[in-house]
């Protein structure tokens, strides 16, 4: 895969990185809502899967696929157990606003 | 390779267009159906790239599973969500120095970084090794033999996921009346039936 013109590594590696860069900016720009940041958490971690199969694709090694179903794994249970608090919190609160979660502090 | 440069630039494109509509927009609903479109076309590229395994555990896992999950809670819950977004410009000029940064860095160091001449030799599982399989054969030849480990604990992470999401949200109704067959079949006559010898006009 080294032609002129075609779709090399680099092109993912840079794509990941996009996503990865708009997660991140997600969790600024919905600072409030903890459902948004938790999907802003779910594109990161894309972004590393994207990376991860890049990298098994171009160098013919398939450790990192076996790698990318395990952080599937890791943002499934992440994501039952963000939800369940998620929850649990809002019966208790009333509402998902992050500086209400901060009550637990001292 | 016109082809591939063309399924590439659609997919790339409608990924990330789908994701900046998760993060910008204004009804969580629709954020969720735009992280669905994100999960697609991210399983589209997998699948570009040979890994179509991967591509398909995406859309199962992720938009059958971890996506509706999403969706269940956000309808699920009785928020405003319009009230949780004031404020939220506030930390638009912080977010995008952040953001900018973090893009020019990473693009940084995709530009700088190059093949090691020893890279061949370093790889886990070459899979030339295992050419004649198909990419589902070939993950389950290395998955079972050397990351079985890994793979029971990933199994393990999952268990403990779901008993702790099912302990975190369980709820014990009071007032709710259940059948408890235990109690039935050991209940006694002499414990409910109380025989009285009664005299003539003095009642109980």
């Amino acid at each position: 895969m080294e032609q002129e013109g075609a779709i090399g590594i680099e092109h993912f590696l840079i794509l990941a990185g996009i996503v990865f860069t708009i997660g991140v900016f997600g969790i600024f720009l919905n600072r409030k809502n903890v459902i948004v940041i938790l999907m802003s958490i779910e594109l990161m971690l894309l972004a590393v899967n994207i990376n991860f199969v890049a990298f098994s694709a171009y160098l013919d090694d398939m450790a990192g696929q076996v790698f990318t179903m395990f952080i599937l794994t890791v943002a499934a249970a992440e994501a039952a157990i963000g939800l369940a608090i998620l929850v649990v919190f809002f019966r208790n609160k009333g509402s998902i606003e992050v500086d209400d979660i901060s009550s637990l502090r001292g | 390779m016109v082809v591939q440069a063309f399924a590439f630039y659609l997919f790339a494109g409608i990924l990330i267009l789908s994701a900046l509509m998760v993060i910008t927009a204004r009804n969580p609903v629709h954020s969720v159906l735009f992280l669905i479109l994100a999960f697609f076309n991210a399983a589209g590229l997998f699948i570009m790239l040979g890994a179509e395994f991967i591509g398909m555990i995406l859309v199962i896992v992720y938009v059958g599973a971890v996506a509706v999950l999403f969706l269940f809670v956000v309808m699920m819950l009785d928020i405003n969500f319009a009230d949780l977004r004031k404020g939220a410009m506030h930390y638009v000029p912080l977010g995008c120095a952040i953001g900018a940064l973090l893009l020019f860095e990473l693009i940084t160091l995709y530009g700088m970084w190059q093949k090691s001449p020893t890279l061949q030799a370093n790889r886990a599982v070459p899979s030339e090794k295992m050419a004649d399989l198909t990419n589902t054969e070939m993950l389950g030849t290395i998955l079972y033999t050397d990351y079985i480990y890994a793979f029971q604990l990933a199994g393990l992470i999952l268990f403990v996921a779901m008993v702790g999401a099912i302990v975190l949200t369980h709820r014990t109704r009071p007032g709710v009346r259940k059948q408890k067959i235990a109690d039935q079949v050991s209940r006694k006559a002499e414990d409910v039936l109380e025989i009285v010898k009664v005299t003539s006009n003095t009642g109980v």
